[in-house]
C-alpha cells in the first residue's frame, strides 16, 4: 500500500463515519462502562429485593392466574426500596420544611467525607502496587487517637482541632507504617499483615475503651464527649451535619492529584507500581517507597477516622468506624485509584450509606443490599469486556486495532 | 507480580548466580531467640516462686483416669523456656551451616512457649487448666481454618490467588444451615456446603481467568458480595422463618470404638463428627496426590510455569478452573463447621475473618497440606486458649488475648516465613 492510498483511506474513514464514530467512542468509553455497571448492579439488587418480598412471593404463587398482580407486587417492592433510598440520600419531597427536604443530600456529602479520605489513601497504595487492605485498622486508629486528643486536652478552638487531627493522622500513619516497614525489611506480604492489623485494631480499641484514660465513668465502653473546640465546625449549622471536613477532603483530593501526577515522589510511586524491577534498575529505592507510600496511605485513612469522630460522631465507641475502611477499598477500585474518580465513587457510596437506613425503616429492605450493590459495581467495572458483552457495545480495542491496521503500512514504509 | 510474598531484598542475586552463595538469613534464629527470652522473663522469672499450676488431663468419660498434675509454676516455666532457647540455638547452628530445620522444630518450640504461658497464666489460680477440653476446643476452632487453607492451597498451587476463602466459608456456612434445617438432616447440609463454596469459586475463576481481573481485587470484592448477600437473605428471609430455615440439626459425633477411649488423644481425635474425619482424610489425600500423582504434577506445573505446561499439552486455564472450583468446594465444606458441625444457627458475618487466618495458615504451611494442617491447628489452639483463659481468670485482659492469633501471624509472616516462595505464576493470568 502506498503513502497516498493510506491518506485517502483515512480521509474517507473520517468523512464516512464521524457521527457513528462519536457514538462509538461514547459507547466504548470508560464512563459508559461505569454507568452501565451501576445500572446492572441496581437491577440485580432489584431482583433480590423482589425475590425476598413476601407479597411478591405470594403473587408468584398464582402468577399464571393473574400475572398483573405479580408485576404490581414487584414494582411496589422495588419502587418502595429505591424511592426511600433516594429520599434518604438526595432529596425528600415528603419532608415538612425545605431545609429538611434538602438535608438528605448534605447527609450524603457528610457520609462521603471519610470515604474520600480513606479512598484517596488506598488509591495511592494501589497505584504504587501495594494492596493495602488495612484501611479499616488505620481508620480505627485514627478515630481512636483523634478522639483521645479531643476529650483529654483543653485547648483553644482551632488549635485543639489541629492537635486532634495530628494525633489521628499520626496514629493512622504509624499503623500502616508497620506493614510498610515489615514489607520493606522482611518481605512480609502487605495483604496478610494489613488484614491482621485490622483485627488487632478492633481489639486494641475495645481494650482501650476499658481503660480509665479512654472510658467515661460507668460500665459502658464509651468515651467522654469530645470537646466542641476539637470538632469540625458545621458549614450550614443545625440541622445540617455537613462540616468543613468535606471541603478539606476536596482540597486533599486536589493535593493528591498534584502529588501523584506532578511531583517527583508521585512519579516514583507510579513507576514502582507499574514495574518494580524497572524502577529498581532506574535507581528508585523501592523499599523506601513502600514505607513512605504506606505512611501516606495510613495518614489519609487515619484522616478518614478523624473526620468520622470529630465531624460526625463526637464520641468514641465500639463500631465508630463502621465499615469505612472496607467501603473505601471499593471506592478506590471504583474510582480507578484516581482522585477525581475516588471523590465521585465516595459520593455514590456515601449516598448509599446515607440512604440505606431510611430504606430499611420505610420499606423493610435490609441494609445489606447496599454491600451487594457495591460489590457488583466494582466486579463489573474491573471487567469492562463483560459489561460490553452484556450490552453488546463496541470495544475500544476494535477501534484501536482498525486504526493500527490503517497505520501499520506507513510504519513499515518508514 | 508475586503478590503474596514479595521477593526478599537480596533475593535477586541468589536466583541468578548459583556460584555466589546467598546471604544467610538470621531472621528465624533471632525470632526464636527473642520469643524464648520473652517467655523466660515474662512467664518464668517474674512468677512468684511458691505458686503452683494445675493441669487436668482426663475427661470424666475416659475409660481410665489420669490424676490432675500440679507443678511448681516458676520452675516449670523456666525449664520450658530454656528448652525453647535451646531450640533457638539449634536453629542458629543449622542456619550457620546453611541447612534447613524440620517441621518438628517450630511445633516443639510453639508447644514449649504455650505450655510455659499456660503455667504462668494458671499460677496460683484455684481453677485448673483442662488440657483435653483446650485441645478439643482448639480442634473445633481449627476445622474451618484447615479446610480454608487447603482451599487456598488448591487455588494457589494452580496459580490463582484465593482471597475469597472468607466468602467461601461464609457461603458454605449459610447454605449448610439452610439445607440442613429444611431437610432436618445435618448430612444434607454437609453436601450443600461445598456447592455454595464452589459457586463463589466459579465467580472467582470467571473474573480472574476469563476476564483477567486482578485476583486480589476479585477476592476482596467477592468477600463483600457474599457478606452482603448472606446478610440480606438472613434479614429478609431467614429471620422470618427461623424454625424452618435456620435451625440446623447438629452433626452426630461418631466415636471410633476403642481408640476413642484413649485419654487425651481419644476425645481429641477419635470422638468427633464425620466432618473432622473427612478433614483428616482430605489432608492425607491432598498431601499424597499433590506430590505423587499426575493430577498434582499438572496442577503444580500450571502454577509454576504455565507456558511450559502449555507446551507439553496441558490446558492451563482448564486446569486452573477445575482446581479453583474444587478449592471453593473444600472451603465451603469448612464453612459447615460454623453451623451444622455445632448445630448452630447462621448469623451475619459469622466467619469473622477466619478466611483470612486460613490464608495465613496456608502461607505458614508453605503451600503444603501437612504444613497448612499444623499451622491451622496452631491458630485454632491459640483461639481456644483465649476463651479458656478468660474462664480461668488470667491477669491478661481478654481483648489482648484475642489479638494473639493475629499478632502471631504477623510475627510468623515477617519473621519466619519471609523466605518461603509462593508458586511462581501465582496471580498472573495466562493467555497464549
Amino acid at each position: 500500500m502506498t503513502e497516498a492510498s493510506v491518506g485517502t483511506d483515512r480521509a474517507e474513514h473520517v468523512e464516512e463515519s464521524r457521527a457513528t464514530r462519536i457514538t462509538r467512542d461514547i459507547l466504548s468509553s470508560d464512563a459508559t462502562v461505569v454507568v452501565l455497571a451501576i445500572v446492572v448492579a441496581l437491577v440485580l439488587a432489584a431482583v433480590l429485593i423482589a425475590a425476598a418480598d413476601p407479597d411478591v412471593q405470594k403473587a408468584a404463587g398464582y402468577f399464571f392466574a393473574r400475572p398483573a398482580d405479580f408485576f404490581t407486587a414487584v414494582w411496589d417492592a422495588v419502587y418502595g426500596a429505591y424511592s426511600s433510598l433516594f429520599r434518604g440520600a438526595v432529596f425528600d419531597p415528603q419532608a415538612s420544611t425545605p431545609e429538611r427536604q434538602v438535608r438528605p443530600f448534605t447527609e450524603t456529602l457528610t457520609a462521603s467525607v471519610p470515604l474520600i479520605f480513606a479512598g484517596l489513601g488506598l488509591g495511592i497504595g494501589f497505584r504504587a502496587g501495594l494492596f493495602n487492605i488495612g484501611a479499616q485498622g488505620q481508620v480505627i486508629l485514627g478515630a481512636t487517637f483523634a478522639a483521645f486528643a479531643g476529650f483529654t486536652f483543653h485547648l483553644p478552638a482551632g488549635l485543639h482541632l489541629v492537635v486532634a487531627i495530628a494525633f489521628g493522622v499520626a496514629a493512622g500513619a504509624a499503623w500502616a507504617g508497620i506493614a510498610g516497614v515489615l514489607k520493606a525489611r522482611t518481605g512480609a506480604n502487605e495483604v496478610i499483615v494489613t488484614i491482621m492489623l485490622n483485627s488487632i485494631a478492633v481489639f486494641l480499641m475495645a481494650y482501650l475503651l476499658t481503660t480509665d484514660a479512654f472510658k467515661r465513668p460507668g460500665t459502658n465502653p464509651i468515651s467522654p464527649k469530645i470537646e466542641p473546640t476539637a470538632m469540625f465546625p458545621s458549614i450550614f449549622g443545625p440541622p445540617f451535619r455537613l462540616h468543613w471536613g468535606f471541603v478539606l477532603a476536596l482540597v486533599t483530593a486536589v493535593g493528591v492529584w498534584w502529588f501523584m501526577e506532578r511531583s517527583t515522589a508521585g512519579f516514583r510511586y507510579r513507576a514502582v507500581g507499574l514495574n518494580p524491577h524497572a524502577a529498581r534498575t532506574a535507581g528508585i529505592r523501592i523499599n523506601s517507597v513502600y514505607v513512605s507510600v504506606m505512611l501516606i496511605a495510613g495518614a489519609l485513612a487515619g484522616m478518614g477516622g478523624v473526620t468520622q469522630v470529630l465531624g460526625t460522631e463526637g464520641v468514641l465507641q465500639d463500631g465508630v468506624a463502621g465499615t469505612i475502611g472496607f467501603d473505601a477499598i471499593t471506592v478506590a477500585l471504583l474510582g480507578r485509584s484516581k482522585p477525581v474518580g475516588t471523590v465521585l465513587a465516595a459520593l455514590l457510596f456515601g449516598a448509599l450509606r446515607a440512604g440505606s437506613p431510611l430504606m430499611q425503616t420505610v420499606s423493610g429492605t435490609p441494609i445489606d443490599i447496599v454491600m451487594v450493590v457495591q460489590a457488583v459495581i466494582v466486579l463489573l467495572i474491573a471487567a469492562p469486556p463483560l459489561v460490553r458483552a452484556i450490552f453488546r457495545l463496541p470495544s475500544p480495542d476494535e477501534r484501536r486495532a482498525r486504526r493500527t491496521a490503517v497505520l501499520a503500512p506507513k510504519e513499515v514504509a518508514a | 507480580m508475586s503478590v503474596l510474598t514479595a521477593p526478599e531484598p537480596g533475593g535477586l542475586v541468589g536466583d541468578v548466580a548459583p556460584a555466589v552463595r546467598s546471604r544467610v538469613s538470621w531472621k528465624a534464629p533471632i525470632t526464636y531467640a527473642v520469643m524464648g527470652l520473652a517467655s523466660l522473663l515474662a512467664f518464668g522469672v517474674f512468677t512468684s516462686g511458691s505458686a503452683e499450676s494445675t493441669f487436668v488431663i482426663s475427661t470424666p468419660s475416659d475409660a481410665w483416669q489420669i490424676a490432675p498434675v500440679t507443678v511448681p509454676s516458676r520452675l516449670t516455666a523456666v525449664v520450658l523456656s530454656l528448652v525453647a532457647l535451646g531450640l533457638a540455638a539449634f536453629v542458629a547452628v543449622r542456619t550457620r551451616a546453611r541447612r534447613r530445620v524440620g517441621v518438628w522444630v517450630p511445633v516443639v518450640f510453639g508447644l514449649c512457649i504455650v505450655l510455659s504461658f499456660l503455667t504462668w497464666a494458671d499460677a496460683g489460680k484455684v481453677a485448673p487448666i483442662t488440657l483435653t477440653s483446650l485441645l478439643v476446643g482448639g480442634l473445633v476452632l481449627s476445622i474451618p481454618l484447615v479446610f480454608g487453607s487447603l482451599a487456598g492451597l488448591l487455588c494457589e498451587r494452580s496459580g490463582i490467588i484465593n482471597i475469597a476463602i472468607e466468602g467461601q466459608l461464609l457461603a458454605g456456612a449459610f447454605l449448610a444451615a439452610v439445607v440442613a434445617s429444611m431437610t432436618s438432616n445435618a448430612y444434607a447440609g454437609l453436601v450443600a456446603a461445598p456447592v455454595a463454596g464452589a459457586l463463589v469459586s466459579v465467580l472467582l475463576a470467571f473474573f480472574s481467568i476469563r476476564y483477567r481481573v486482578n485476583q486480589i481485587i476479585v477476592g476482596v470484592v467477592l468477600n463483600g458480595l457474599v457478606i452482603g448477600l448472606t446478610g440480606f437473605l438472613f434479614s429478609a428471609v431467614l429471620s422470618d422463618n427461623i424454625p424452618l430455615l435456620n435451625s440446623p440439626p447438629r452433626l452426630p459425633v461418631l466415636p471410633i470404638p476403642l481408640l476413642s477411649e484413649i485419654p487425651v488423644v481419644g476425645p481429641v481425635l477419635f470422638r468427633q463428627s464425620a466432618l473432622v474425619y473427612l478433614m483428616f482424610v482430605i489432608v492425607v489425600l491432598l498431601q499424597v496426590m499433590l506430590f505423587r500423582s499426575r493430577w498434582g504434577l499438572r496442577m503444580r506445573s500450571v502454577g509454576e510455569h504455565p507456558k511450559a505446561a502449555d507446551t507439553v499439552g496441558i490446558d492451563v486455564n482448564r486446569t486452573r478452573w477445575r482446581n479453583t472450583v474444587l478449592g471453593g468446594a473444600v472451603a465451603g465444606l469448612g464453612g459447615a463447621a460454623f453451623t451444622v458441625a455445632l448445630g448452630l444457627a447462621f448469623t451475619k458475618e459469622m466467619t469473622g475473618g477466619k478466611g483470612y487466618i486460613a490464608l495465613a495458615a496456608m502461607i505458614l504451611g508453605r503451600w503444603n497440606p501437612r504444613g497448612a494442617l499444623v499451622a491451622a491447628l496452631l491458630f485454632g489452639f491459640a483461639d481456644a486458649l483465649g476463651t479458656n483463659l478468660s474462664l480461668v481468670g488470667t491477669p491478661v485482659p481478654p481483648q489482648l488475648l484475642a489479638m494473639l492469633p493475629y499478632v502471631a501471624t504477623i510475627f510468623a509472616v515477617a519473621g519466619l516465613v519471609g523466605r518461603v516462595r509462593a508458586p511462581a505464576a501465582e496471580g498472573i493470568p495466562y493467555g497464549k
